[in-house]
């Protein structure tokens, strides 16, 4: 199994921290991450040939979503591990804080940094978040997606709170993410008790079944199934459990952003089509309004707040939000043709964001990355082809033909066309409209006004980086040229097994 | 045995704790409104798994249980090296964070 070996890989992680000498620490972690995603992605390859099965009594379902989603997480996953390893742009260390304990402007810490000492902990964390991330979309029963839920977002708290540079900025980020994040999944496990009340049972399937015997109270079925839409919302980022997005997303270090916005959406989205797909379907015209109503306030509050901003990371987290509201004109639509064009969205939407989110680690000056937008200008000047990578991603997000976003909103609308949801495609094409005005104007600001007197420079980073960054380029431009092979391998897994 | 008692308390506890998570100033304070709302959640399975008669519910408490005591030490974590480095755990004294 897949997750066994990341999660056993995490573990091993553990030991090699308490036992390895240090020097040694850094580069075993990093080998032991990457192969352990090579072995998972072979294994879920092997499981993709075979059979479909629920497994572990019942509690995980191995099937189409749930192997594609597993796979598209490993992927993005071994390449942010790639760019956690970055050594080069920072002076003597990686993104990650020396010492995650040690205070802000202490002694300690400047005794830390003159040593070189590297943070190696990431490592095994990123790997027990993956371990989470991997699970949640297979979670077969409510307590298993609980629990899934928590072990990729326990992880993910701690990363945020480890940053080299603005120390405060990140503690303050992480500390933001913990409370509203273990508040939401409070709202989640409350809502599944009230399900349980109803059903008399965790699992999935008999949820279903249970819903179309009528045999319990409506009215907990209604709230519970209120109460855990918000908890998952929260996680995919969602209008009006939003808020915290942009916070975290700013202050964690840039290249945990880039994984979790990626990652995490990837697993949350799963794991929502799992629950309102498999056992909610037969209530589907109870949620189908709220989702509406969610998804047009999702689109249209991401983009019109990203149209204000002037931080790059934060205009990224919003427009990430935006994104999560047109992954969700497809989800009211509930068949096959929603579910594998959210699938193949989600694909294209990880590489571009995790692309868009690695080049930013690159763009620094004397503190550290300048985000500042204005600090932007000029870029395409002075770097052309670090410009014009990024320039791609905003396109690509912007949906732009000849781009993998355009395919994948071609296929969203599409979906959400022909499940009877008319008035949203209509708001998905405004806004689209909208968002491509906001990422062209950070595309003109780059490569049509004059670089500031005292800008950024680029940092020139390790080959492993400007790999990661090319290959996700690359995909984002095969994936808009040619994207039938992607598109029959989500249309050959859109179907959940029950 | 009629459960609704049950889940009258258990709704309180829940609202109570969503009330604090809301209210109150302090880190450590909303933190433990968050467990006040696990653990009414927790109250809740276990009363609807004595209606139906079947120990789902109870296994879901214990688990519940695992991952409060994980998510405590995460989130401990999290206050302490933010109370050491400002002095102080007020919600509202972190706001570097801002539009």
């Amino acid at each position: 199994m897949p997750m066994i070996i990341v999660l056993s890989a995490g573990v091993i992680g553990v030991l090699v921290e308490a036992f390895m000498p240090r020097r040694y620490r850094h580069v075993t972690q990093v080998a032991l991450a990457l192969v352990a995603f090579v072995a998972a992605f072979v294994q879920i390859l092997r499981l993709a040939g075979e059979t479909e099965l629920i497994a572990v009594s019942g509690s995980v379902a191995i099937d189409g979503p749930a192997l594609f989603l597993q796979g598209a997480i490993v992927v993005l996953a071994f390449v942010s591990v790639l760019f956690f390893a970055e050594r080069k742009i920072e002076a003597g260390g990686n993104a990650f804080a020396p010492s995650a304990s040690s205070l802000p402007g202490s002694e300690e810490e400047r005794i830390l940094v003159r040593d070189r000492v590297l943070q190696t902990e990431v490592y095994p964390l990123t790997m027990f978040s993956v371990g989470g991330m991997m699970l949640f979309p297979a979670a077969n029963d409510l307590l298993v997606m609980f629990i899934a839920l928590e072990v990729l977002s326990l992880p993910l708290y701690l990363l945020c709170g480890m940053a080299r540079r603005r120390r405060l900025l990140s503690q303050e980020a992480a500390l933001k993410y913990f409370l509203l994040g273990a508040f939401a999944s409070a709202f989640f496990l409350f809502g599944a008790a009230f399900v349980y009340g109803y059903a008399g049972s965790v699992r999935l399937s008999e949820i279903d079944a249970a819903l179309t015997a009528r045999v319990g109270q409506e009215g907990l079925l209604l709230a519970g199934v209120g109460l855990m839409a918000v908890g998952l919302l929260f996680k995919i980022g969602a209008v009006p459990f939003h808020a915290w997005t942009p916070d975290v997303y700013q202050g964690a270090p840039t290249q945990v952003t880039g994984f979790m916005a990626a990652c995490t959406k990837l697993a949350a989205f799963g794991a929502l089509l799992r629950l309102f797909y498999v056992a909610l379907g037969g209530l589907r015209t109870d949620w189908q309004p709220m989702m509406w109503a969610v998804a047009i306030a999702t689109m249209v509050v991401g983009i019109v707040v990203a149209l204000t901003q002037t931080d790059v990371k934060r205009m990224l987290a919003y427009s990430s939000i935006a994104h999560a509201g047109f992954i969700l004109t497809a989800f009211v639509a509930v068949d096959e043709l929603a579910l594998s064009s959210i699938l193949f969205y989600l694909a294209t939407y990880g590489i571009m964001t995790l692309g868009a989110f690695a080049v930013v680690t690159l763009v620094r000056d004397a503190g550290g990355e300048a985000t500042h937008l204005s600090k932007w200008a000029g870029l395409g000047k002075r770097s052309p082809i670090l410009a014009a990578t990024f320039g791609l991603f905003l396109l690509a997000m912007a949906g732009i033909p000849l781009t993998s976003g355009f395919v994948g909103k071609l296929t969203v609308f599409n979906a959400a066309f022909q499940g009877g949801a008319m008035p949203l495609v209509i708001v998905g094409v405004l806004t689209s409209a909208v968002a491509a005005f906001f990422y062209v104007r950070v595309i003109v600001l780059m490569f049509f006004s004059e670089p500031a007197a005292e800008g950024p420079t680029v940092a020139v980073p390790s080959p492993w980086t400007t790999v990661g960054i090319a290959v996700g380029a690359a995909a984002t431009i095969v994936l808009g040229i040619l994207p039938g092979p992607l598109l029959d391998l989500a249309e050959n897994a859109a179907v959940f097994i029950r | 045995m009629n459960p609704t008692p049950y889940l009258v308390l258990a709704t309180i506890l829940f609202t109570l704790g969503g009330a604090g998570v809301l209210l109150r100033r302090n880190a450590l304070i909303a933190f433990m409104s968050v467990e006040l709302m696990l653990n009414a959640a927790n109250l809740a399975f276990v009363t609807f798994a004595r209606m139906h008669g079947n120990i789902d519910g109870q296994i879901v408490a214990f688990f519940v249980m695992v991952i409060a005591a994980a998510e405590v030490v995460v989130g401990l974590a999290i206050i302490v090296m933010i109370f050491r480095t400002r002095r102080s755990a007020s919600v509202d004294d972190a706001s570097l964070l801002k539009l």
